[in-house]
């Protein structure tokens, strides 16, 4: 799974941006038609795209239910000794697959550790790598994206092969080749990788969005009045360009830690000493049928995690899409 | 809660067991034309004798060849196959006659040539023949398969055919067990069509055992049919065997309970705690002979200290054993208090509690020895271990936690599993190992030599750690030039217990062949090497 | 359009080229495969070399990319580790992973679009919102999680279908790996449908075909779904390259022996000329289905027009 969550995204955020790299730029019109910050928009008092966004998203359960769960989330990875008091490496193998009792309300898995304490702990590691990757696949994939899209022509050309070239590789099967000789036992490795094949993803957003706004009046008034290159992308293109970026992100982050789960499963995940819902889950999955709990805990506070993310992505792109409203 | 999901499982293996008794006849007659269906594994390398070094393909070959001994089943003795005799007066020459009347499934005749031809093509370096070592006892071996460079001869000079049923064996040095080796695979005779089109063949073996290579998909299904005019009497009981390859054990057991498969030789660790439940006596779990240690690496010098055979001794004990062999194993495996097999015999070799205290769980002990020897080299080990095969990482951890636990320190012990089988023996040759790392062995013939000289001897092929040790060489060579069995075995003996007090691997435990099978069979045996012994099988 | 697809295919040149280059470096990184071929212990030197020579491991990277490549333009894939030729595995590998994937496909088609299309023209009813949720949920739980737990739930404790699929792999042995395997897209096509219908509800030309008093079902499917489709085409169309490539886990969950097996098998074994092979293959595809999308673009919505 999740090797094929890139391309969704792209379509849903700009409305076949993904693959419409070659048709020109009247197919992001969903963007074109958001009130700029000129002021644009059909109300008397001159209010911008976020201004708007939060007033929706403050009203929205899902935003709000979604948002505490990840506070949550990010609560207990930083301070996960708040609501255990267990050690998830200790471990007595004489419990092993026991089921919950008092202190232990998720029981034990097939080495005898604490499902619950090995579950909170678990979430560091998650958010860890669903954070940390994304912001990586962010930045590398925004900015070349935007340097494609800003400059076209042979730039454009070549970037967009590279691009091509990164996204022709299965993500899973990228995942076994290059994690299986990695001897870290640290997080970087699968968060260097998940960059290393999921900036092309973001890459293709980015470039749709900068050619869309490219073409907005104020930018091409500030070219003519000589601005720099580089003040028109910071001052003038960034800022909105940016919202289909941040929604693509939000949703990648839920499917980054999913994929983290997924190469655990296949052996190349991440390595103890460290504690993940991926390793529990597929140290766990052989003994479904003897100690379920052992599975369904982590699982279940994986797919949590993974909704909460999916969720808050969903909520800012209905948010930021004035078509939906 | 656990107890009421026993209870389902028990019910859908009772509902299971009377459907296909309706459809079986029962009874220990068998039907002798009824084709089994049995797990397999998609072998490495080319199905060549000399070229497989692995169970799966070995299964294969177990069944489409016989050599010139054969060890017994259930014993493991090794027993004349097709050898008249083997005589020799020195140790160092054999004569060795061939049985008349056997023949290839093809209808050529099985003469002294078809072996000579053979080892040579199995020790020629042009081949890229696995096993080629096992014919590095025979003279003119250096010729053939020359360390570097080309090789400079065709054929072992060493060999010698005499007559149409008999040849000679000239050997480099003294080797009373010779004969006993010949069982091994790579030794099987070879006919004309395997050098003639040797493409077919790999397509289609041809041999001279109780199976006939109906039909082969490689990567997914073997077809083996009895051959009808099979000379021997160990004659195939059932019509024969289609291997289907699995991906995963679990997958095979999954299906043997849906009904899609008769047999599987390779329980999963996961599944042990349900095989009662759901096959009740269908279900055989006896000694292999397989042991598996931690090996350490000496070339690193935190290894190879004065202190650190301390060291290694404190971490065997801060294993408990015996808890881990219960719960991750569900007792399919039995505490090592040696470094050999039971197989092997008390008369073999075999020698429990060897190891003594040192294989005990003593965790205070332990820690106190630990310190002794100056401590754990950086507070820390990790156990290597490869994760593609096998359950290791589920034993890897307990080891650890165990060790963390004796040690009070949750950090102590950490595993390392390296994501693939070949990464892993990169590592190994090329001296990477920091710690402790896996180190299984399974025999290739039931001698006491075999458990010790390839892990041991200073360079021997299978001596991951490079452990040397002059006074262990010393009596292996000696073993190997007695003549009398019982002082042969006596020799090794000491040599294991110069093993034993440099704590040279840390042996953890004797490993069970386990198989479970469908209502259809009967009959169903492992041999010593945990393999089933397909032609006894009886399918009803 | 025969200059555009002309151009297109021009540029699949340099990203084949790059696919394959950087595959081939990332097997490469896995190291040296030739330990693994000799059991539990070292291969004799003089072997080694000669195994390293066959296998032409003993040149620089570089050297034996571009063999690799000028073999493969002459048909020729190179050889596994166990004797048989890759294009063999290839014959016996794609056309159980192409029936897998036509039906994860189908699947994709009918129950997503459905339920998008039912979903999108009840919008914010019950139905929306358990479909929705459902989706969610889907999305969130990995894809061998969901496959463990019905091989289990259907295979093994109610009987219904077999656990593993046999080496034949036969259409109706494949329709829950299919389904397994589609799950995650399937969600993915049910909320894009969802959305682009919702959309499209409010235009003009819908308005005006419901104002000419056309009947809903003609609406609905003439009109709307046909405009409603491209994201939705897009998205298939790309996903069929990551069906392929990406059912390493479902075949390994139900013992397929279709390309992800093959593929799982050569990385494991760290066979360069399998795993190159098949990803070349993959690549290729993945291509081509992105060429044949951006084509179907100008098929549904005639304001596309390739120059």
């Amino acid at each position: 799974m999740s090797d094929r969550h890139e391309e969704p995204e792209a379509v849903i955020a700009g409305t076949s941006m993904g693959g419409a790299m070659d048709l020109g730029v009247d197919e992001a019109e969903t963007l074109e038609k958001r009130p700029g910050p000129d002021g644009a928009g059909p109300e008397d008092r001159p209010r911008s795209l976020w201004s708007d966004a939060w007033r929706d998203l403050r009203r929205n359960p899902v935003f709000i239910v979604s948002a505490l769960v990840i506070l949550f989330l990010v609560f207990i990875s930083l301070w996960p000794s708040a609501i255990t008091s267990g050690s998830p490496l200790k471990c007595d193998l004489s419990k092993a697959q026991e089921g919950s009792q008092p202190g232990h309300p998720f029981g034990f898995d097939g080495q005898g550790c604490d499902v619950y304490t090995r579950t909170v702990y678990g979430a560091r590691t998650s958010v860890a790598v669903g954070v940390l990757a994304t912001l990586g696949v962010a930045v590398l994939g925004s900015v070349l994206g935007a340097l494609a899209g800003f400059f076209g022509g042979i730039s454009d050309s070549v970037l967009s092969r590279i691009t091509d070239v990164f996204f022709a590789i299965p993500v899973v099967l990228g995942g076994l080749v290059l994690l299986s000789v990695i001897t870290s036992n640290t997080v970087w490795p699968v968060i260097g990788f998940i960059v290393l094949l999921g900036w092309p993803q973001i890459s293709r957003i980015a470039r749709g969005a900068v050619i869309t706004a490219k073409q907005n009046d104020y930018v091409q008034a500030a070219r003519a009045l000589g601005a720099s290159n580089s003040r028109l992308l910071l001052r003038h293109i960034a800022p909105n360009a940016v919202a289909p970026v941040i929604v693509v992100a939000t949703i990648a982050l839920g499917t980054y830690i999913a994929l983290e789960a997924t190469l655990s499963y296949l052996g190349v995940g991440l390595k103890p000493p460290s504690v993940s819902w991926g390793i529990d889950i597929s140290a766990a999955s052989p003994y479904i049928r003897n100690a379920p709990h052992a599975l369904l805990w982590p699982a279940g506070a994986l797919a949590i995690t993974v909704l909460a993310f999916i969720m808050l992505g969903d909520a800012v792109r209905d948010a930021l899409d004035p078509k939906l409203r | 809660m656990r107890t009421s999901t026993h209870a389902r499982w028990a019910v859908c293996a009772m509902a299971f067991a009377l459907a296909t008794a309706g459809c079986g006849g029962g009874g220990d007659s068998g039907d002798s034309e009824a084709v089994l269906s049995a797990s397999w594994g998609d072998p490495q390398n080319p199905l060549e004798p000399a070229n497989t070094n692995e169970v799966q393909g070995g299964k294969v070959l177990d069944m489409i060849f016989r050599g010139l001994k054969r060890y017994d089943p259930e014993t493991g003795e090794a027993q004349d196959m097709l050898a008249e005799k083997i005589e020799t007066s020195d140790s160092q020459n054999f004569t060795i006659t061939v049985k008349d009347g056997w023949t290839f499934s093809n209808g050529e005749k099985v003469t002294a040539q078809s072996f000579v031809d053979a080892w040579n093509y199995g020790a020629s370096l042009r081949n890229n023949q696995r096993n080629a070592y096992f014919f590095g006892y025979i003279e003119g071996y250096d010729q053939v398969h020359p360390e570097e460079g080309e090789q400079t001869a065709d054929t072992m000079s060493g060999l010698k055919v005499t007559g149409d049923r008999t040849f000679t064996v000239k050997l480099t040095q003294k080797f009373s067990t010779f004969p006993d080796t010949l069982g091994y695979n790579a030794f099987a005779p070879l006919p004309r069509a395997f050098f003639d089109d040797h493409d077919a063949w790999v397509n289609k073996p041809v041999g001279n055992g109780p199976y006939l290579v109906d039909a082969y998909t490689r990567g997914s299904q073997m077809s083996l049919r009895t051959w009808d005019d099979y000379p021997g009497d160990d004659r195939a009981q059932n019509g024969g065997v289609d291997l289907k390859v699995y991906t995963d054990n679990n997958t095979a057991y999954t299906d043997l309970l849906a009904g899609n498969l008769d047999l599987v030789d390779d329980v999963p660790a996961a599944q042990l705690r349900n095989v009662k439940n759901d096959l009740g006596d269908r279900y055989l779990n006896t000694p292999a002979g397989i042991i598996q240690t931690l090996a350490f690496p000496f070339y690193d010098d935190a290894w190879n200290t004065a202190g650190a055979t301390k060291v290694r001794q404190g971490l065997s004990m801060a294993i408990d054993r015996e808890q881990i062999t219960d719960t991750i194993f569900q007792k399919t495996r039995t505490p090592a208090t040696d470094w050999t097999s039971p197989v092997l015999g008390e008369d073999g070799g075999f020698q429990a509690g060897l190891c003594g205290e040192f294989c005990e769980f003593k965790p205070d002990e332990a820690k106190k020895l630990i310190e002794e020897g100056g401590g754990l080299p950086g507070g820390r080990v990790t156990i290597t271990f490869n994760a593609d095969t096998g359950s290791h990482s589920e034993w890897v951890n307990a080891v650890c936690n165990s060790i963390n636990n004796a040690l009070d320190d949750e950090r102590a012990c950490t595993a390392n599993p390296v994501g693939t089988f070949a990464d892993f023996r990169n590592q190994i040759t090329d001296r990477k190992m920091t710690g402790p790392f896996r180190a299984g062995w399974q025999m290739d013939y039931p001698l006491i030599q075999n458990f010790l000289q390839p892990l041991y001897y200073t360079n021997a092929s299978s001596n991951d750690g490079k452990w040397s040790n002059q006074e262990f060489d010393d009596l292996v060579d000696r073993a190997n030039q007695e003549t009398d069995t019982a002082k042969a075995v006596d020799l090794f003996q000491q040599a294991e217990e110069v093993v034993r007090d440099n704590m040279a691997a840390i042996p953890l435990w004797y490993q069970n062949g386990s198989a479970g099978w469908s209502e259809r069979l009967s009959d169903v045996k492992l041999n010593p090497f945990s393999v089933p012994v397909y032609e006894q099988i009886k399918v009803s | 359009m025969g200059r555009y697809v002309v151009r297109r295919l021009l540029q699949m040149i340099p990203v084949f080229i790059g696919a394959t280059l950087l595959i081939f470096l990332m097997v490469n990184v896995m190291g040296d495969p030739i330990a693994g071929l000799c059991g539990e212990r070292q291969c004799d030197p003089a072997t080694a070399a000669r195994l390293e020579q066959e296998f032409g491991l003993d040149k620089p990277v570089w050297q034996q990319y571009l063999t690799y490549m000028g073999n493969v333009f002459t048909g020729d894939f190179g050889t596994a580790f166990n004797g048989q030729e890759v294009t063999e595995l290839m014959a016996t590998a794609f056309p159980v992973t192409i029936r897998l994937t036509l039906i994860a496909i189908l699947f994709e088609i009918v129950i997503g679009v459905t339920l998008g299309v039912v979903t999108g023209l009840r919008r914010g009813r019950p139905v929306d919102t358990g479909v929705l949720l459902l989706t969610l949920v889907v999305i969130s739980v990995p894809t061998f999680v969901t496959g463990l737990l019905l091989q289990l739930l259907l295979g093994v404790k109610w009987g219904w279908i077999r656990p593993s699929v046999s080496s034949d792999a036969p259409f109706d042995e494949l329709i829950l790996p299919g389904l397994v395997l589609a799950s995650v897209s399937l969600a993915y096509v049910t909320r894009l449908t969802r959305t682009s219908i919702a959309e499209n509800r409010r235009s003009d030309y819908v308005r005006t075909a419901v104002a000419k008093g056309l009947p809903r079902r003609r609406v609905v499917v003439r009109h709307l779904l046909r405009n409603s489709l491209i994201p939705v085409v897009t998205f298939i169309g790309a996903d069929i390259g990551f069906l392929m490539g990406g059912a390493i886990v479902t075949e390994r969950i139900f013992n397929i022996h279709g390309v992800g097996y093959q593929l799982y098998q050569g990385i494991l074994r760290q066979n360069t000329q399998t795993v190159v092979g098949f990803v070349t293959v993959l690549v290729l595809v993945f291509l081509v289905a992105n060429l044949v999308v951006d084509l179907l673009y100008a098929v549904l919505d005639p304001r596309i027009r390739y120059v």
